[in-house]
């Protein structure tokens, strides 16, 4: 059905999808945390850099990567001596910029999920003799996961489609960073590849497909399972 | 006792506490909306922080400005019922009731199946907040206050969010858990109604600070506290038996320390303790015994005091011997009976008046409460 060319290109963009969300996650609850319920200083800032890549041409975005974490930028030398860790040219590579990309969606789904979380429910559990940490574990988080949930779906179908800050920071490397959108690009520049092109294009609106409706189901559950409209 | 010394700058009132109340019984925080009487409580909790004084329940001290003590709010050991239920809506009613129970620390003298007993709770145990009644809300709510073992009980106004109906749902499971579950109790509320109900202390607070405080009925006899209760439901509050019924009539009639009042008819059993609210404007007043009128509530005393209200009004209390009855009436009739202090007089009240609202069961802390005890 699917050619190894194809199945490969679909697999490693399932894993960079996956490992992006991941990846985005703990950074997307911390930063909605800073945003909904600190004052901290430099607050408005940090809501703009992280919404900068919805803004930003993708290329922009996959150009300040490579000269921040490229292997010659400080920060890419120091990866790469300490931790081994080479971006460039790397499925590495294509998570990063594919978690940047989908960070301010998943931040804007949690960050929504936390600000509607009642305060004085928390505060009720405090008297219930929780500490802080504990309401947050047993309160907050368990009342946030219908944003959890479409954040992180969000997420997941964002990295699947990646293309532009990828090809500029990761490269085009079969079996390393060609993703679909990627593999589909591949095609489209060479000779007869109008096919694979058409297959895999439909092969990628299924996925994208798929993953809203199942983000939508997921989180119509979880808001029946609070008790929401 | 419970100390309450403190002062707090708040938006729009300054709150300037300073009462001490026992730890046993109801006690009521009664006062106008905005009044601050959320916000006392709120400091009693740990959720707002004075800017200086003291709070004190026992032997615990929460908070104390001198000596640099603030206990963080889950420290405090305390129940707090909220106006609005603030049931956690990803948890089950058990998980909500067991929510405090499972953090709370030390000994456990309230026991899971007398609260479920208490409160009514069985049959919700399965169910989501979501699909509650307002009123079985209110008993989820206090149930799960009850079950985190506080030595006190906070409650805002908790039945300020339901119907009448509800209201008369809630407002006996109140009643019964400050009497089973030997907590004090500090309840805030605006009601005079559910106030002399359930309390047997009252503190009033106006304008953010506390200008009364003591036993509810030696407060609620006293005239110089009416203009704070509201000229429409301020009166004396009478402890009361019952003493008998009378069937084909449909009234009953209770014992008080110097008298008896014919009511219509409650349903509790004779010698069961029932607190009467009179409305001063429930009352008249008459030189001599009347004969010839419809009242039957007729009572000799002696006028105590008179004072002159705003617009047509004069409040005369009249002393029964040990109880002080106040009379709303016009300052016209006060001079043309020629009332003055010592006046022997006969108060009356009519028995239409005594209604439901203003007749309650009065759950007085027995002295020998004795904790209940779990069945294991």
């Amino acid at each position: 059905m699917l050619s190894a060319i194809e199945l490969e290109a679909l697999l490693l963009s399932l894993k960079v999808g996956l490992a992006s969300t991941a990846l985005c996650l703990p950074f997307a609850l911390a930063v909605s945390w800073l945003l909904s319920r600190t004052r901290m200083p430099g607050r408005a800032l940090l809501d703009a850099v992280v919404h900068a890549p919805l803004v930003l041409p993708p290329v922009v975005i996959g150009y300040l990567l490579l000269i921040s974490l490229g292997t010659r930028a400080p920060l890419g030398a120091w990866l790469k001596d300490t931790l081994g860790v080479q971006l460039i040219f790397t499925t590495e590579g294509v998570v990063v910029a594919a978690a940047v990309m989908a960070f301010p969606l998943m931040v804007r789904a949690i960050r929504l999920s936390l600000d509607t979380v009642d305060r004085g429910i928390e505060l009720a559990a405090r008297t219930l003799g929780a500490s802080r940490t504990d309401v947050l574990l047993s309160i907050t988080l368990p009342m946030m996961l219908p944003g959890i949930l479409s954040g992180s779906m969000m997420a997941f179908a964002a990295s699947l489609g990646e293309f532009g800050a990828t090809i500029t920071f990761a490269s085009n490397i079969e079996g390393q960073t060609r993703t679909l959108p990627l593999a589909i690009y591949t095609a489209t520049q060479t000779p007869d590849g109008d096919a694979i092109a058409l297959r895999l294009v439909g092969l990628s609106m299924a996925l994208a497909v798929s993953a809203i409706a199942l983000s939508e189901w997921m989180s119509r559950r979880a808001r029946r399972w609070l008790g929401r409209p | 006792m419970i100390e309450l010394r403190f002062g707090k700058r708040l938006g729009q009132v300054d709150l300037a506490v300073d009462v001490a109340v026992p730890a046993r019984g109801v006690t009521a925080i009664f006062g106008r909306s905005g009044a601050g009487k959320s916000s006392l409580v709120n400091a009693v909790a740990g959720v707002i922080r004075p800017d200086s004084g003291i709070i004190r329940v026992g032997e615990r001290v929460f908070f104390d400005s001198a000596a640099r003590i603030d206990v963080p709010i889950e420290q405090r050991g305390i129940g707090y019922v909220f106006q609005d239920a603030r049931l956690f809506p990803h948890l089950s009613v058990a998980g909500n009731l067991r929510y405090g129970l499972r953090r709370a620390r030390g000994a456990r003298p309230v026991d899971w199946h007398s609260v479920i007993e208490v409160l009514g709770l069985q049959s919700l145990l399965e169910r989501r907040p979501h699909h509650l009644s307002g009123g079985e809300r209110s008993r989820v709510a206090l149930g799960r206050a009850l079950l985190r073992q506080p030595a006190l009980l906070l409650m805002d106004e908790p039945l300020a969010s339901l119907d009448a109906p509800r209201k008369a749902e809630v407002l006996p499971y109140i009643e019964a858990l400050a009497q089973e579950f030997a907590l004090p109790v500090l309840y805030v509320s605006h009601s005079i109604e559910e106030v002399t109900r359930l309390a047997q202390h009252l503190v009033i607070i106006s304008e953010g600070r506390t200008v009364a405080s003591g036993e509810l009925t030696d407060i609620m006899s006293r005239a110089e506290h009416a203009p704070l209760i509201g000229r429409y439901e301020s009166g004396s509050v009478l402890d009361c038996e019952v003493m008998q019924h009378n069937a084909h009539y449909q009234l009953s009639t209770l014992r008080f320390a110097d008298g008896q009042l014919r009511v219509p008819c409650i349903d509790l059993p004779v010698g069961a303790p029932v607190r009467v609210r009179i409305r001063a404007r429930d009352v008249a007043v008459a030189l001599s015994r009347p004969m010839d009128v419809s009242i039957v509530n007729k009572m000799p005393g002696r006028v105590q005091s008179i004072t002159p209200r705003e617009g047509p009004y004069a409040d005369v209390v009249v002393d029964l011997g040990s109880t002080a009855l106040r009379a709303l009436i016009t300052r016209e009739s006060c001079d043309r009976l020629g009332l003055q202090a010592g006046t022997a007089v006969w108060a009356m009240v009519k028995s239409v008046a005594l209604d439901s609202r203003s007749v309650g069961f009065n759950r007085r802390p027995r002295p020998d409460s004795a904790l209940p005890t779990a069945p294991d």
